[in-house]
């Protein structure tokens, strides 16, 4: 028993003044509560494993029998009751509009955080970026669309370059924030001996703190990845959408994959239905690339070897 | 671990050492970090600019009715909001109740009690989750988790615990319930995942040091893990509250939309991003200043909502 | 020791880098991933025609235009109701026209209005007309009338789910009774009257309605305005209306969710969706006393008889003719009178023409109902002022 429950010593000394039967029943609660938080993890990790098997299986169960290179490859026909063709401008246009994103948010959010843990540190600028990225969290990603078409759709038009900007500001505070969680967490004393040695400010945030954090930064930028290339609401009022894959990036709407699952499953043929269902497969498989290619990075370069 | 540390320190400090300390680049290093932090605010700010510029007809046509009264009818041009404010506070509140424990129970049986070989399939798998996006989560919830698994439920909370108000019936699946729970499917990656990395965090000495005074795992976790920890959670949980109050998609398809203040949580109701979403693209004129004013008042609300959770973690910081 | 330690600070670098070199990555493969799957699909512009041969109606039709086939893009927006049509009018279209690229997303009616407002898009397209306020916003920021061309009726079908019912009818009133939320139970005497030797179960009535604006709720409540002052005086009409009872559900599918999976549910879809979903319709009694099954024929003799007006804002609800179905609206390509680029006006004027003289074919096999023959030469009128 107490080989399983305990790595700690769980044995039963006797105090001095204390009867033993209290020492036992103390000791039966102990353990009691002890188990009952074991099975409470148990059960909360399995509970949250149902949905997770529950989605994949059901997107992979509809969106399967649609997929394949055809769909992969080509784009969808000019009928929504046709079978056939595919999302491969979606597929472009979210990659093309992802990657922007990325490209402007990911090195302004670390170094926003950099600022935060390093520069800002309590001074108020900080406390106030700090308070209102949390506060960018919340905002509807809809709002954000809206806010963009507002600023640059009215006098530029739709295209890559807007729909970019709204998923660069859905990711900005994401990245900010777990970027800043994790460069807390890099010890002090790594930085302590870096200054010892001499070492300035920037060196030390360049070639101690971050190599660190790195791993941690790459999860928060995969998560605000993940969340921008499934965001929907807000490319519908920016990048609109279209028929055909689309290479300008200012001026000419332009398509992505998860505009094109939201209005395939609203469209009443099953033609449509059943592309919508392969493109969530293909949306999701994208983002467990991106997902993997960052584990395999971070593996790599992991500090411990 | 502290090998690890050991590598970095020599491995960076050695670098220096050889091309010594750039002192100039320190100050414009400092600065361009100060501007990118800026650019949060910046954007927000003109984000806040532009839509309330938009926004300001309605609340001067409405008053304070926009945000207290019911009444949301478009084509009698009276806007009330205050049926999707109650909706996304509801919708939210059921999502956190549930997200939490079991988030906080995922986090804490990855990084104390599972096994070795268990931890990273089930780390990648919750982050999975995170990846689903929004559309899907609707889809899959109105056509599956719907008619398997919220109706039932609802059927039978309304039926067994129906004299408590917030459960009375009749039971619809798209309620403020369904898109609760579906939020909570949401936030759950986000929240888990943060935790797991806090929680990890913790020193292992002040975990040994427990262990040695002869607590159970789960008094170490109680006495050594959480109270270091607990900062950080309410981050993570703040931020996993910023997602469902202003998740759209799935909300929008799941959460019945009818404009309706109700005890019972089991009804149809609306939430703000939920109304955005589907009145926009059809809106002209004050309805369009009206949706944009919506967005404005969610604004102020995850203003208020961060600030209580700034309150609460300063006072445990302190106590 | 040290050498190890020196290799792999070389490996370790910068942060900076490390955090670069995976952005690089991520970068490289999306380059990559691009580059490569345009390649693939550019050489291969026109075969992706999909399993429906739609080269077989579409080549018996001459290619209006093509002669001076212009070389542009057109981009429009607007109701989601007629997109699985335009999008196979613009697939046929472009096979006789290469050089004209046309784009049309569904967003929805007010979308289409607004953007077509915005001047951020080339024509619009709407369920419901636009009414004088739009007209005169429109004309302000263009400095252009605007013209509504009729492209195709559609009729919105109420649908049900009740174990054992096949064939239910309804008047106006006991429609009107349901959605009001008078009429809650599905054995309630109105209804009853009007299917004798029908059993009808002792089951609640929930109400699906649809949570997103939307033309259709347009049709819907336009034509329940019109046949209950009731209605008209607490609801009235719109895209969005503050319903008295029942449920939301997004879009058509989200609509036909409720139905299917909510035993007692009744709501309203479009004919198409209705027909490909296979949920059972209602009949219901048309201005003439008949009771009419929703279908193309009934949809097309809601316009026999109509008085159009010169501008082609018209209302197709509650039609006189005997076998006309009730609930029916048009739906309108919006464009203005005098556009910016004349080489995008030949163009969308080519593509209307050829749509409207030739598209009809492609409308019912979709279950629109074709404009008859006096309101297409009307329409196309229209068209051809465009310069």
């Amino acid at each position: 028993m107490s080989a399983f429950f305990g790595d700690s010593g769980s044995d039963c000394r006797t105090n001095e003044g204390v009867s033993p039967l209290k020492v036992r029943t103390t000791q039966k609660r102990r353990i009691i509560a002890d188990v009952a938080a074991r099975v409470g993890m148990w059960g909360a990790t399995l509970m949250v494993m149902i949905p997770i098997f529950l989605i994949f299986y059901y997107i992979a169960k509809k969106g399967l029998p649609t997929m394949d290179w055809e769909f992969l490859t080509q784009s969808q026909p000019f009928s929504m009751r046709a079978r056939g063709g595919g999302f491969v401008h979606g597929l472009i246009g979210t990659l093309i509009m992802v990657g922007l994103a990325a490209l402007i948010s990911v090195p302004l959010g670390v170094l926003g955080a950099i600022y935060l843990v390093e520069y800002g540190k309590g001074r108020p600028l900080a406390q106030v970026v700090r308070f209102f990225s949390d506060v960018m969290t919340g905002v509807p990603s809809v709002f954000v669309g809206l806010f963009v078409y507002t600023a640059l759709v009215i006098p530029y038009g739709f295209g890559a370059v807007m729909g970019a900007a709204a998923l660069a500001i859905i990711m900005l505070p994401i990245v900010v924030r777990s970027s800043e969680e994790m460069l807390k967490l890099v010890p002090r004393e790594l930085k302590e001996a870096s200054y010892a040695l001499g070492a300035g400010k920037w060196q030390t945030i360049t070639r101690v703190v971050l190599p660190t954090a790195a791993p941690g930064i790459t999860t928060g930028v995969m998560l605000a990845v993940a969340r921008a290339a499934g965001e929907t609401a807000p490319l519908i009022l920016t990048a609109l959408g279209s028929l055909e894959i689309v290479t300008k990036m200012v001026g000419e709407p332009i398509a992505s994959l998860p505009v094109l699952v939201f209005t395939g499953a609203r469209n009443p043929f099953p033609a449509g239905q059943e592309r919508a269902w392969a493109g969530a497969l293909e949306l999701l498989l994208l983002v467990l690339v991106f997902t993997l290619l960052a584990r395999i990075a971070s593996s790599r370069n992991k500090l411990q070897q | 671990m502290g090998e690890r540390r050991d590598l970095v320190l020599r491995g960076g400090l050695q670098r220096l050492m050889k091309r010594g300390a750039g002192r100039l680049a320190d100050p414009v290093f400092a600065v361009v970090t100060g501007i990118a932090g800026l650019a949060v605010l910046i954007i927000l700010a003109y984000m806040v600019v532009v839509t309330t510029y938009t926004a300001v007809p309605v609340f001067r046509s409405q008053g304070w009715s926009f945000i207290f009264s019911t009444d949301w009818s478009p084509s009698e041009g009276k806007f009330g909001a205050f049926a999707f404010i109650y909706g996304t506070i509801i919708t939210s509140l059921i999502a956190l109740l549930i997200a939490v424990p079991l988030s906080l129970g995922v986090a804490l049986f990855l990084t104390e009690i599972a096994p070795r070989w268990i931890r990273g399939p089930v780390a990648y798998l919750v982050d999975l989750l995170a990846a689903v996006p929004s559309v899907v989560y609707g889809l899959w919830g109105v056509f599956v988790l719907l008619p398997g698994f919220l109706q039932p439920i609802a059927t039978w909370l309304s039926v067994k615990l129906g004299w408590i108000p917030i459960f009375a019936g009749p039971a619809t699946g798209l309620s403020f319930f369904g898109a609760g729970v579906v939020l909570a499917i949401m936030i759950i990656p986000i929240i888990t995942s943060l935790c797991r990395e806090i929680l990890k965090a913790v020193p292992v000495g002040e975990k040994n040091a427990a262990f040695a005074l002869g607590a159970t795992r789960w008094e170490m976790i109680r006495g050594a893990v959480l109270p270091r920890a607990k900062a950080g959670i309410i981050g993570a949980v703040m931020l996993g509250l910023g997602r469902a109050l202003g998740e759209t998609i799935a909300v929008a398809l799941l959460v019945g939309s009818r404009a309706q203040v109700t005890a019972s949580i089991l009804q149809p109701g609306y939430s703000m991003a939920a109304v955005i979403a589907n009145q926009f693209q059809e809106a002209t004129g004050d309805h369009v200043s009206a949706l944009v004013g919506v967005g404005v008042v969610l604004f102020g609300i995850t203003i208020i909502v961060n600030v209580a959770a700034r309150v609460l973690v300063w006072r445990m910081v302190e106590s | 020791m040290i050498n190890s330690n020196q290799y792999k600070s070389n490996r370790y670098k910068d942060g900076v880098l490390l955090v670069c070199r995976r952005a690089l990555v991520l970068v490289v493969v999306l380059a990559v991933t691009v580059g490569v799957f345009g390649l693939l699909t550019s050489r291969s512009p026109a075969g992706r025609g999909g399993s429906l041969d739609i080269a077989d109606s579409s080549s018996s039709l001459q290619a209006i235009g093509s002669s001076s086939s212009p070389r542009t893009g057109l981009n429009g927006v607007g109701a989601s109701f007629p997109q699985p049509l335009y999008l196979e009018w613009i697939g046929a279209f472009r096979d006789l026209n290469q050089g004209v690229k046309i784009n049309y997303q569904g967003m929805g009616s007010g979308g289409g209005i607004q953007q077509l407002t915005q001047l951020t898009v080339d024509f619009g397209a709407s369920d419901a007309p636009m009414n004088d306020e739009e007209m005169a916003a429109a004309e302000q920021a263009a400095g252009s009338r605007v013209l509504h061309i009729p492209a195709v009726f559609g009729a919105v079908v109420v649908s049900y789910n009740v174990e054992g019912l096949e064939d239910l009818k309804l008047d106006p009133d006991a429609l009107a009774g349901i959605f009001l939320g008078d009429i809650t139970r599905w054995d309630d005497v109105e209804i009853a009257v009007l299917n004798p030797g029908v059993a009808l179960p002792d089951q609640a009535i929930q109400v699906a309605h649809r949570s997103d604006a939307s033309g259709t709720t347009s049709i819907f409540t336009t034509y329940l305005s019109r046949i209950s002052s009731r209605w008209d005086d607490t609801v009235g009409k719109g895209k969005e209306v503050k319903w008295p009872v029942g449920v939301g559900g997004q879009g058509n599918d989200g609509v036909s969710a409720v139905i299917m999976q909510q035993p007692g549910t009744l709501g309203y879809v479009e004919l198409s969706y209705a027909l490909e979903s296979g949920l059972p319709v209602v009949a219901l009694k048309n201005k003439a006393g008949n009771f009419v099954m929703p279908s193309l024929e009934s949809t097309l003799a809601a316009g026999r008889g109509v008085d159009f007006p010169d501008d082609l804002r018209f209302d197709l609800s509650d039609a006189i003719a005997a076998d006309a179905y009730p609930i029916v609206g048009a739906t309108w390509i919006l464009a203005y009178e005098k556009m910016k680029d004349p080489v995008k006006a030949e163009a969308l004027k080519a593509f209307l023409n050829w749509a409207l003289e030739n598209g009809a074919e492609i409308a019912e096999e979709l279950h629109y109902a074709p404009l008859p023959e006096g309101l297409k030469s009307r329409a196309l009128e229209q068209v051809n002022s465009i310069h």
